[in-house]
């Protein structure tokens, strides 16, 4: 169970989140909502270790969530696919084994081709390239996945896609928070769903 | 070494794409630059005498004896012209080398702190703003002119330029997703400086070197035109279309053209060279 609790976080004057609880569970798919600037992108990378925040904790079966060198942590954020998301210098084949080998199911899951395997990122697609940033990311040991509007480059079909990849990994029990503005999509694929509003730095069950 | 790919497929003959027509002009480029600073830094080693005069020989036409004539002193312009260009490679590569670890020790410095980024930003912006061969001047003049003189003056001057790219790509790789994914992954910061740092900085690098040099050379042919760069008894090009000016007038167009072609080439050799190194560093380039 990934568990924050009494998350607070302000950049500066601004308050973004406050006492924030939030709970997810292997195998789980985990909407999140709210407009720019709601603090979306904050809670999520605060939930996968990448920031931390000015209170609160956030633990993994009770043990504090931090990272280490030498560890994937277990909770992997992925950043909506861009240049930066990849290093833009390293083959598809580099790139899947940037922390490890990487786990031949979950490259199947999300329809990794070996053909790729020898281009740069500039030479695939949008949804291809985000399917390859995240099959790097689902290690053996990932529990957890905060997906950061990945889906919002690409086209529908390709976000469709992707959406029943996560759910096929969701069904592996690797939980998944699912962030974007897309109503639509989140109602389609997620039971459960948060909202974040603006001014109000709470989560409210949609 | 051969590249398997995850699944184990061989991935040699990778590159077939765009990008393979930036490769092989970048083999081609590449053969003819350093076979040409090869041949130019062998010129000692030639039998040649560019200080002997030949007092019955003076102001000749190119013709079979000496190719490229000779000037009003009776010196053999071909010989001259050779040992000429390898005075100038060796304080090209020379000046280019110095000026490359100047720009990478304050692109360096940059990252370990804020102030130390302000510092560097200072003195680059301090470096760009002043005119350029004015500061060369007055270096190499407060070095006591010479080889060394030369040198240090354009090692000292061209710096910045480099130094502000290498330094932005290095924040910029420091700042970007995947390096806060790679540690995600669990690698180390050593690890990350290998594998995202490293193979981003050297391209640059090395393609700055190459283009710092022909700047270097041209330089070293000002400066010694104006008589403050290489001792006047070695021969250098920038002396030696010094003394055309009197040959010009009497017509002797030889002396004149052949040290300034043969400048011209080097020095072309290198900035075409570094620019297609450049292309070659840019993974975006030729994959539209």
């Amino acid at each position: 169970m990934l568990k924050a609790r009494a998350i607070t976080h302000a950049f500066g004057a601004v308050s973004v989140l406050d006492e924030v609880d939030f709970d997810l569970s292997p195998g789980e798919i985990i909407g999140l909502a709210g407009p720019s600037g709601a603090g979306k992108s904050t809670l999520g990378r605060i939930l996968a270790g990448h920031l931390l925040p000015n209170a609160g904790r956030v633990e993994i079966d009770g043990a504090p969530l931090m990272l280490r060198a030498g560890l994937p942590c277990p909770v992997q954020y992925a950043p909506q696919t861009s240049e930066m998301s990849v290093d833009p210098r390293w083959r598809v084949n580099r790139i899947l084994r940037n922390g490890a080998t990487p786990d031949p199911e979950s490259l199947r899951i999300l329809g990794i081709q070996p053909e790729w395997a020898s281009r740069f990122p500039a030479e695939l697609s949008g949804g291809e390239l985000t399917r390859v940033s995240l099959a790097r990311m689902v290690l053996p040991s990932t529990r957890y996945l905060v997906c950061d509007e990945i889906t919002a480059p690409l086209d529908a079909l390709s976000a469709e896609d992707t959406l029943w990849a996560l759910r096929r990994l969701a069904g592996r029990g690797v939980g998944i928070l699912l962030i974007s503005h897309n109503q639509n999509l989140l109602k389609r694929h997620v039971k459960r769903r948060y909202q974040l509003c603006f001014g109000h730095p709470r989560l409210q069950v949609d | 070494m051969t590249e398997t790919a995850f699944d184990g497929t061989d991935m040699t003959g990778a590159g077939r794409t765009p990008r393979g027509a930036v490769r092989r002009q970048l083999r081609r480029r590449g053969a003819v630059t350093i076979g040409l600073l090869a041949a130019v830094l062998a010129v000692p080693l030639l039998p040649l005498d560019p200080l002997s005069v030949d007092p019955f020989a003076r102001g000749l036409p190119p013709a079979f004896a000496f190719p490229f004539g000779t000037d009003l002193l009776g010196r053999d312009v071909l010989a001259r012209t050779l040992a000429a260009l390898a005075v100038s490679a060796q304080v090209g590569l020379a000046a280019a080398a110095v000026s490359t670890a100047i720009a990478l020790a304050f692109a360096v410095a940059a990252t370990f702190s804020q102030t130390a980024d302000r510092i560097v930003g200072v003195l680059t912006e301090l470096a760009l703003g002043l005119p350029h061969f004015v500061l060369v001047l007055m270096v190499a003049y407060a070095a006591g002119g010479g080889m060394t003189g030369v040198i240090l003056g354009v090692a000292l001057t061209h710096w910045p330029r480099l130094s502000r790219v290498l330094r932005h790509e290095a924040q910029t790789v420091a700042a970007a997703d995947y390096v806060r994914i790679s540690r995600a992954l669990g690698r180390s910061r050593g690890w990350i400086a290998r594998h995202h740092m490293v193979p981003h900085l050297l391209p640059q690098l090395v393609a700055g070197f190459v283009l710092i040099f022909p700047h270097a050379i041209l330089h070293e042919a000002g400066l010694s035109f104006i008589g403050l760069g290489i001792e006047p008894h070695l021969p250098s090009i920038g002396i030696m279309l010094a003394d055309s000016l009197r040959g010009l007038m009497a017509g002797h167009w030889w002396v004149a053209l052949f040290p300034g072609l043969g400048l011209v080439l080097l020095a072309l050799a290198f900035e075409m060279f570094g620019e297609t190194l450049r292309r070659a560093a840019d993974p975006r380039e030729g994959v539209a």
